[in-house]
Parts: C-alpha cells; sequence; structure tokens
C-alpha cells in the first residue's frame, strides 16, 4: 500500500513560454518561466533572436560604414551609438575636434538621452496600467526627432555626424527646433511626473519590484541608470569625460533600493539633468569650426566633391575605404542610455577593422534578470524587464 | 592612498607573478599586459583584490583571432576598471588553436558568464569551469564558429558579386581566385 508521506516534494510546478513574440515585453525576448501558481520559481532567457553578427560584419566594411551598423543597436538613441563609433576612430587617427563640434555632439547626445529615457519611463507607465501619459510624452520624442531629422534626414537610424564632427552646421531651425523642443519637454515631462512619481498606485506598484542590491550589480557588469538607481554614482561622463563633458555642471543622481522605482527616478532626474547640459551647451557654443580639419577622414561637402580635384580624390578614398589608418588597439568607452556602450577596437593598419568589439550594456546586465526576478510574480517580471530597459537591438547585436 | 598609476600596477604585477607577465605596453595610454594562461585567473583576482589598485569590474572580455601567428592564434582580452581608483587596465591571454582550454573567470564575476558564452561562441574557446557553456546568440545546432577568420563574410559559392576592383582582396571578404574569368566591372 503507498503511503503518502512529503506532499510539498510532489508539488507539480508549471511551464509558462513568455516570449519570444509577446506583447508585453517590448521586443524579442523568450524566456521559459517555471511557475508555481502565479509566482516564478526559476526562468530561463533566450536571447539572440535579432542576431545580425555585427561584429564579424565590421571586420569587413571600411571604417564609414559601421556607423549604421551602431544605429541598429540601441535604436532608441542611435546618435550616441553613431558618435560613439566616431569618437572611437578619432581616438585612434589622433584627430584633434573643434570645441564647436565637441558641444554640437554634446547637444544631440543628450537630446538622445532623453528620448531614450522617455521611452524607457512612459513604458513602465503602460505596463503599470497608465497609458495617458505614455501617449502625451511621446510627441516630444517626436518633436527630438524632428531635430535629427533636420541635421542628418533620418529619424530613427540616423547615421549622424563623421569623424572628425557633422556633416554640416546646424541651421536656424535646427536650433528654434531645439529650443522648442526643450520647451515642451520642460512643460511636459513636469506633468508625467505630476502624474506618476508620487502616485501611491504606481509607488506601491513600483517600490520593491525586482531590486537588485549594489554589491550584485557590480557583479553583473551593471552600468547606467540600473546601477545607479542600486546606489553606484558611476557614470562614464564623469570618470573618463569624452566631448568636453567636464566643461559642463551637471549631477548624478543615485537611487538606494535598485528596484523599479528607483530606476524610474533615476531616469527622470537624468532627463532633467540633460535639459540643464543641454542648456548651458547652447549658451555657452564656441565659436569655430563644426568640423576636424583631417580631409583623409572627413568626407567633404558634396558641392566640393563636384568642383574641387582634392574633395573628390578623397571623397572617393574614404568611401573606397583607402586611407591608411594607424596600427593599434583602443578602447572607447560613451554613456549611452543603458550604461557604458564601449568599442574595443583593433586595427592592422587595412581598411577594415580587424576586429571590433561591442560593450552592449543590455547584453551584459541581461543575464541578472532570472536572479532579479525569481520568487516574483509573473506581471513583477514584465515591469523589471521594462525598468530595465532592455532593448532587443542592443542585447542581440 | 598610493596613486595608481600604469607603471606602479606593472611594477606590482611583475613583482608578483614575475615571469607570467609576458610584455606590456601602453597603446593610446592604456595599460596592457600580455600574460600566460596558466596564471590569468590569480592575476584577475589579485588585481580584484588587492587594497591599493581594486580592480572590482569587468569591463568586458572578448575573443580574437590570428591565424598567422603560430603557437598563439586565439586570444582572450579582459578590460578591467577600478572605480575607487578610476582606473583602466587590458590583460590579454593567447594560446594555440589546437589547445583551446581556458580557465573561466565567472568564479570572480557573476557577469562574466555570458561574455564567456559569446567568447565561445564566436571563437570556440572552452572555458573550463563555467557553469553553462552553450551557444547564446545563434542557433544551438551551430557547429562551427563563425568570427574565426576562415571564414569568409559571405557565402563563396556566390557568384554574382565581384568586387575585386574596390580594393578587396582574397582573405578578405569573397574568395575571387575560385572563380577565374567570371570577373566583371559592375554594370552601371
Amino acid at each position: 500500500m503507498q503511503q503518502y508521506t512529503d506532499i510539498e516534494e510532489e508539488k507539480e510546478y508549471n511551464t509558462l513560454n513568455l516570449g519570444p513574440t509577446h506583447p508585453a515585453t517590448h521586443g524579442i525576448f523568450q524566456n521559459v518561466l517555471k511557475m508555481d501558481g502565479e509566482i516564478i520559481v526559476s526562468s530561463e532567457p533566450t536571447i539572440g533572436y535579432i542576431h545580425r553578427a555585427f561584429e564579424k560584419i565590421a571586420e569587413h566594411r571600411p571604417y564609414y560604414q559601421i556607423t549604421p551598423l551602431t544605429d541598429r543597436m540601441n535604436y532608441c538613441s542611435s546618435p550616441i551609438n553613431n558618435m560613439g563609433w566616431h569618437m572611437t576612430m578619432e581616438k585612434l587617427i589622433g584627430a584633434e575636434i573643434p570645441k564647436r563640434a565637441q558641444y554640437m555632439r554634446i547637444i544631440i547626445m543628450e537630446l538622445a538621452r532623453i528620448a531614450d529615457h522617455i521611452v524607457c519611463n512612459s513604458v513602465i507607465g503602460v505596463d503599470t496600467g497608465a497609458l495617458t501619459g505614455f501617449t502625451y510624452v511621446w510627441q516630444d520624442r517626436e518633436k527630438i526627432y524632428e531635430v535629427y531629422e533636420e541635421i542628418c534626414g533620418a529619424r530613427l537610424t540616423t547615421n549622424i555626424g563623421r569623424i572628425g564632427g557633422f556633416e554640416r552646421d546646424f541651421n536656424k531651425t535646427t536650433w528654434e527646433k531645439i529650443n522648442d523642443a526643450l520647451n515642451s519637454i520642460e512643460k511636459r515631462w513636469a506633468e508625467f511626473e505630476r502624474l506618476l512619481s508620487r502616485n501611491r498606485i504606481f509607488m506601491d506598484r513600483c517600490i520593491g519590484c525586482g531590486p537588485i542590491t549594489a554589491e550584485k550589480a557590480l557583479g553583473y557588469g551593471f552600468t547606467g541608470p540600473n546601477l545607479r538607481a542600486a546606489g553606484v554614482d558611476y557614470d562614464v561622463r564623469v570618470m573618463s569625460p569624452y566631448s568636453s563633458y567636464e566643461d559642463f555642471d551637471f549631477t548624478i543622481p543615485v537611487g538606494t533600493n535598485g528596484d523599479t522605482y528607483d530606476r524610474f527616478m533615476v531616469r527622470n532626474t537624468e532627463i532633467w539633468e540633460s535639459i540643464k547640459i543641454i542648456r548651458q551647451a547652447m549658451n555657452n557654443l564656441p565659436e569655430g569650426n563644426y568640423h576636424a580639419d583631417i580631409p583623409e577622414f572627413y568626407l567633404p561637402q558634396k558641392d566640393d566633391v563636384y568642383t574641387k580635384m582634392e574633395a573628390l580624390i578623397y571623397h572617393f578614398k574614404i568611401v573606397m575605404g583607402e586611407t591608411d589608418v594607424p596600427k593599434g588597439e583602443v578602447y572607447h568607452c560613451v554613456e549611452g542610455g543603458n550604461g557604458e556602450l564601449g568599442f574595443y577596437l583593433v586595427s592592422d593598419g587595412g581598411r577594415t577593422p580587424y576586429r571590433l568589439h561591442f560593450r552592449r550594456p543590455c547584453f551584459i546586465y541581461y543575464q541578472a534578470y532570472p536572479e532579479m526576478i525569481k520568487g516574483a510574480m509573473l506581471s513583477d517580471a514584465i515591469l523589471t524587464m521594462s525598468s530595465m530597459n532592455v532593448i532587443a537591438g542592443e542585447l542581440d547585436a | 592612498m598610493a596613486e595608481v598609476t600604469n607603471a606602479s600596477v606593472l611594477a606590482t604585477l611583475q613583482e608578483k607573478f614575475g615571469d607570467a607577465i609576458e610584455h606590456a605596453y601602453e597603446p593610446y595610454g592604456m595599460l596592457t599586459a600580455f600574460v600566460k594562461r596558466e596564471q590569468i585567473i590569480d592575476i584577475l583576482r589579485f588585481l580584484k583584490e588587492d587594497s591599493t589598485i581594486q580592480m572590482n569590474f569587468l569591463t568586458s572580455l572578448c575573443g580574437i583571432h590570428y591565424p598567422n601567428n603560430e603557437g598563439k592564434e586565439l586570444g582572450v582580452i579582459y578590460h578591467l576598471h577600478s572605480f575607487t581608483n578610476n582606473f583602466r587596465m587590458r590583460l590579454e591571454v593567447f594560446f594555440p588553436a589546437a589547445d583551446v582550454d581556458m580557465p573561466t573567470a565567472t568564479v570572480l564575476w557573476p557577469t562574466a558568464n555570458w561574455m564567456e558564452r559569446e567568447t565561445f561562441e564566436f571563437y570556440g574557446i572552452n572555458f573550463v569551469g563555467h557553469p553553462d557553456l552553450r551557444i547564446i546568440l545563434n542557433v544551438e545546432d551551430m557547429d562551427y564558429h563563425p568570427l574565426l577568420k576562415q571564414y569568409p563574410l559571405e557565402d563563396d559559392t556566390r557568384t554574382d558579386k565581384d568586387d575585386r576592383y574596390f580594393g578587396r582582396d582574397d582573405n578578405k571578404g569573397v574568395h575571387f581566385d575560385k572563380f577565374p574569368g567570371k570577373a566583371q566591372l559592375p554594370n552601371k
């Protein structure tokens, strides 16, 4: 006769396939969850659904043709990726960039950061049931995209700028649009914060959801807002300033618990800091050229290509990848929307990189996700993912 | 606290590990040390736990392949960062392609887990002691390691594309010499 001894041992768990194309995960992520009722016992993430072999392709493309690859990593803030790559190249060739071009870059990179954080924070709102804020603030994101459009003609995958600076100086309309965007964001973001930041329902939902300690976050290689929410004040803009960030006065917000609410608040505050940085850059914009004097790497103006011999030669050499670059290895990093976006470039002097490794912050911190949602409810898993701002393009490269 | 510089870290490492530090240089200001495979984890642990250097953060880990560098074809590159000293450095380990066992860094940083899986997938480097060494980005049954230099970017049976007139040579891209007589100038 069979005897029942330990009921717990025979407990049945359910397996739940979350993704790969689940509408609530905002991207292509698969998680196989082991569920005890609505509690997550363990999870197994599968990634790579949109892997496009960027590192392999980059070994076969001249330097300018790599910029569009970087667009497609974190596509919520592609200008930061573009400029990070251009700055890596400038570091390799030792180019000196005029202050004006550096300040212009900062304006665009901070606009991109704002756009990135708008997406992330408004989606946190959506995942907690507050769709209204999302529909409002996306109008500001649209205004930022119009600024990109005015400068480079593209919106999402921008391919903005050149090695050495910008393709053209900002015209009057651009400055007007930047001003307009900032005024509008300031007004509407204050409203958005009033809607959520001290909202009792929102706070109850977010506080304590998907927390991580500072020690664990460091071990898992967190950077950017997610690390700062855990209480570590690491920001590449301050620790290794690039593009003259040292000239600006801004603060780095940090959280304490590393939970969804802290991540939300850190991003909120960063939007205000970014606005502050852009205003400083616009008020103190130095006179000078908008690109460096490096004809071998900076694509010449199209008018000149048609009328000047030198410009035509350089244009041809650059497009065909015939300019010599120094041999060497260089690591350069920028503060992307999600953290330290690094480029490790090994050049053998050829027309393409010998090796190009992208340090993609999403890829590195997403591996902590199973640990962060262990023991949480299913709906917390969704919220944790959107508050970590995992971008599939950057995750999978 | 003594200031941490390239020279001081290198001197400490050489004093502590002697021959394990093969050589070092400073490309673009970053200390880069080439170290022996057997001692890489000891060196990483020392750098992480030393009270002065405090390399608490593993920034990135990636592989590299030099097919013509005999006996040292494959490499693993570690970028380390000390937040307290704001000091970065790079460690490189090279070993033969026939012997791809490499000790795992997951014992020091959990973040090395996916980085090593990616490196295993791209270069076939076997990280001994890794808790879950599987392919991560590509399909599970892929039986080769795509970032090794012997694999061309494009399918080399492809005949419709020939851009040798644009400076591409044999080892970068399409293998032209397999298709003699098919060369044509691109259609305008």
